[in-house]
């Protein structure tokens, strides 16, 4: 029956969505996080999608999501001029992380909007297979 | 005697099959809305229907669809070919060359749903149809 296969194809769309709203948070959670004594600043992840076929038996497979990787962004960090900070280098720059929060909210929005579309496809299939399952009774 | 009662049965049980399926090809769709590369698939339903039921326009695609050479590959049953799996076109350009439009799947997605439960209905119904032709007449 292929309606219950949605169920897999949906939930493999709802986890890896919500594995990259993780990224955001993580993201947006470091915005503003300053260079350690390494010089070396919090670098913006990012996830990258994958189809992943879900075998069915009658041989055409369904097409699942899956994460297949998560890529740091290696644009150098935001530098700021502030002599009077405890990070700052040298020449009085503190660098912070390279995240761009206005991507980051973006990216939660589409990862969000996404995230609801699956669950929506999911109640559909269940409402069709709960119908199916009293047929031949009303 | 009694097949004679669910042969006709046979056919919507096949939309209804064919229908399921449809609905998980466009769950599929929705659920790679975000992944490079991906392309949309779709169902020409009508076409599959047909070679699904073996009527007569079904039996002469398949023959316009045999192998005329041997270096042709003979398809197989349950094939993507079978079902009339069609890739869709981008309706607006993309970076990520992902094919899925979101507002074609959701549309479709609904559509599919919609006529799901109407082949469930008219299965119901033709159900109830046989047990009310079955009931003696003083039941009415």
């Amino acid at each position: 029956m292929s309606l219950f296969k949605i169920f897999d194809i949906a939930g493999s769309a709802v986890s890896s969505q919500s594995q990259r709203l993780n990224v955001v948070a993580s993201n947006l959670a470091n915005v503003d996080t300053v260079a350690g004594p390494d010089g070396k600043s919090y670098k913006a992840r990012q996830v990258t999608f994958e189809t992943v076929l879900m075998n069915t038996p009658d041989g055409v497979p369904g097409a699942g999501v899956k994460v297949s990787k998560i890529s740091e962004d290696q644009a150098p960090g935001r530098r700021v001029h502030d002599p009077a900070s405890p990070s700052a280098d040298a020449d009085g720059y503190v660098t912070y992380s390279n995240v761009n929060a206005v991507d980051e909210m973006v990216n939660m929005i589409s990862a969000s909007r996404s995230y609801q579309n699956n669950i929506e496809v999911m109640n559909t299939a269940k409402t069709l297979l709960m119908k199916t399952l009293q047929m031949g009774q009303g | 005697m009694l097949n004679r009662l669910t042969d006709s049965l046979d056919f919507q049980a096949q939309a209804l099959n064919l229908r399921a399926e449809r609905q998980r090809i466009i769950a599929g769709n929705i659920a790679n809305v975000d992944t490079p590369g991906f392309v949309a698939r779709d169902m020409d339903f009508a076409s599959a229907l047909r070679e699904a039921t073996g009527t007569a326009a079904g039996s002469s695609m398949m023959a316009g669809a045999s192998t005329t050479n041997p270096g042709h590959i003979p398809l197989s049953a349950g094939s993507a070919a079978e079902l009339g799996l069609k890739y869709s076109a981008a309706s607006q350009t993309n970076l990520d060359s992902n094919t899925v439009d979101m507002d074609r799947e959701r549309a479709s997605f609904v559509d599919n749903s919609v006529k799901y439960e109407a082949t469930l209905r008219f299965i119901n119904t033709h159900v109830r149809t046989m047990l009310d032709a079955m009931k003696p007449a003083n039941q009415g």
